[in-house]
């Protein structure tokens, strides 16, 4: 079972995130479950997300506390929480970040493979609004293959509809332009 | 076969009623139920399920307009939560009294103070007296099944009762998980149409729930016992019918790896998947540990426990609720008091976990394990504790 945490601020969508990943593991006959941190959320507060992937069903209610993958999806969250709280050592953790890898490890001790994607830039450009859930996405799926890619846009086509077509652009703009950093 | 798909425990139950094409949905939106109620209504204003859905001020109109429009004659659905079922408290009473065969799924979430929109059971555990049939999912697929096991159950003229299923709130209701969609055709086929017994009919009148004398009032209660405690067979007959048609087959009481277990482990709803889990890992290390849950809860299946725990030395119960000052966890209460004149008389350890959407793990599970075979041992455990609470349970004992 991998085991995923999703950090993000309110209206980011770190929960359709979580969920779109959760289906794309669905649709490919695997087993998955996507849960928002039970709470009361708002708008801008920081906000956490979770996901499960298992090829047989998943039989536990709890949060994620030991998670396999993190992904940050604003930058200023670093400053703020610890998002390797429990984090694998041989976890990923994937940040939106106009920084480098190199300065992100040492303004932040962060440890493990990281992979860093300026999915605002993407966002704005592709989307037209810094929303980076769907760009994130990108950057996940190119560290950890833990879902089917096509499968995971067949998602977003489903869930964005007719404005999908940036949301997709920007989710193989972050696949491609995503820096891993062992 | 309905088709799989990666879907919100909520959204699928609200398909579910849909599936069942029923007739008048009358709630009131609350945390975390909400999503069940909003999507109902957007079925019913896209024109895909043919219902009339009366927005209320309340859930205590709520349950009101239920137990009117199942009075006419019209298949009923509602949704609530924590202080809506509160307030709901005395319809409930009239809804099972009249024989309503109404369908209430309740998100399960804590009672204030203090304000916690989280889950546990004490809104269900309170009202344990009501006398509907109530049945607990631990998944969102069987949240889904239930729905439409719910209504069947109800309605057949041998217990014609209001149902509740109670599915807990987020740790189920705002899950995305595989979930198997109900066909309609398919519902239509196991669930017919709705034939009321009797219904409110401007053409034949009849009164239902005028007042009871001291002098019929005892019988009236005589057959409410009679009516619940009847609808035991028709319930287990409903559950086999569903698994021949779907291929989910649901039973009053469940069992995980009870086979030759020493200590048995008692749950409820959907910490017991998160339990089934615990028992892999300590049947793994050696440990003889079972799980036990009561999927029906009224009427108490007491004999298919009974036969559930056989061979059992030690339970330990893990309640999601307790009565302050009373008898402590309302599980454990119930099970002592059918377990008291059978020989040997085993030991039940009470834990009280998973208050107000804490984390129930594999830790607190340790703990009830621990307290059992403390027990076995021959030392002195607190009867009834609340294994959370940080500090140690200070309550007198």
């Amino acid at each position: 079972m991998v085991e995923i945490r999703f950090h993000g601020r309110g209206g980011q969508g770190a929960v359709t995130s979580a969920e779109l990943l959760a289906q794309a593991a669905i649709a490919q006959d695997r087993y998955a479950q996507a849960f928002p941190s039970f709470g009361p959320e708002r708008r801008g507060a920081p906000v956490v997300a979770f996901a499960r992937i298992d090829n047989k069903p998943i039989r536990v209610r709890t949060v994620v506390s030991k998670p396999d993958n993190v992904i940050v999806l604003d930058p200023s969250i670093l400053r703020i929480v610890n998002t390797s709280l429990g984090l694998a050592e041989s976890g990923v953790q994937v940040v939106n970040s106009s920084k480098n890898a190199a300065t992100l490890r040492k303004e932040f001790d962060l440890k493990g493979k990281l992979v860093t994607v300026n999915a605002n830039r993407i966002a704005a450009e592709e989307i037209g609004r810094v929303i980076t859930n769907t760009t994130m996405l990108g950057a996940l799926v190119k560290a950890t293959g833990l879902v089917d890619v096509d499968l995971l846009v067949e998602q977003i086509q489903n869930r964005f509809g007719r404005i999908a077509g940036g949301n997709i652009k920007a989710f193989k703009r972050a696949f491609d332009e995503c820096v891993i950093d062992e | 076969m309905g088709e799989r798909k990666g879907v919100e425990v909520s959204i699928a139950i609200a398909e579910a009623a849909a599936a069942c094409d029923v007739d008048c949905i009358a709630a009131y939106p609350i945390t975390p139920q909400t999503h069940v109620v909003e999507h109902l209504s957007e079925i019913v204003a896209e024109g895909e399920l043919d219902a009339e859905f009366i927005p209320v001020e309340s859930e205590h109109a709520a349950m009101s307009a239920c137990c009117g429009t199942a009075a006419a004659g019209a298949r009923t659905f509602t949704a609530t939560a924590s202080q809506g079922l509160a307030l709901m408290h005395e319809v409930l009473f009239i809804a099972s009294s009249l024989r309503l065969p109404i369908v209430m799924v309740v998100a399960n979430r804590a009672l204030s103070a203090p304000i916690n929109i989280w889950n546990d059971h004490s809104d269900v555990m309170t009202e344990r007296d009501v006398g509907w049939v109530q049945i607990f999912a631990e998944n969102g697929q069987e949240a889904a099944d239930l729905v439409v096991q719910a209504h069947k159950i109800g309605e057949d003229k041998r217990v014609l009762l209001p149902v509740m299923v109670h599915f807990d709130g987020f740790i189920l209701s705002h899950v995305i998980e595989p979930i198997e969609m109900l066909d309609r055709d398919e519902v239509k086929k196991f669930l017919p149409d709705y034939e009321p017994q009797q219904r409110l009919d401007v053409d034949n009148p009849i009164t239902m729930g005028p007042v009871g004398m001291p002098t019929v009032y005892t019988e009236s209660k005589m057959a409410a016992e009679a009516a619940i405690r009847r609808s035991y067979g028709p319930i287990l007959e409903t559950f086999d019918e569903f698994g021949k048609q779907f291929g989910r087959q649901y039973k009053p009481v469940e069992t995980y790896k009870t086979e030759d277990a020493e200590v048995m482990l008692i749950t409820m709803g959907g910490i017991s998947e998160t339990a089934m889990s615990w028992v892999d890992e300590r049947r793994a290390a050696g440990e003889k540990v079972g799980l036990v849950r009561f999927r029906l809860w009224r009427p108490l299946p007491i004999e298919e426990f009974k036969k559930a725990i056989k061979g059992a030395k030690a339970l330990a119960v893990i309640d999601r609720h307790f009565s302050p000052g009373g008898p402590g966890g309302p599980v454990a209460q119930e099970i002592k008091y059918n377990l008291y004149e059978d020989e040997p008389r085993i030991p039940i350890v009470e834990c009280v976990a998973g208050l107000g959407g804490r984390d129930v793990d594999f830790n607190d599970f340790d703990k009830a394990l621990g307290k059992a075979k403390a027990v076995l041992n021959g030392e002195q455990v607190p009867p009834f504790e609340l294994i959370q609470v940080r500090g140690g349970h200070h309550g007198e004992i």
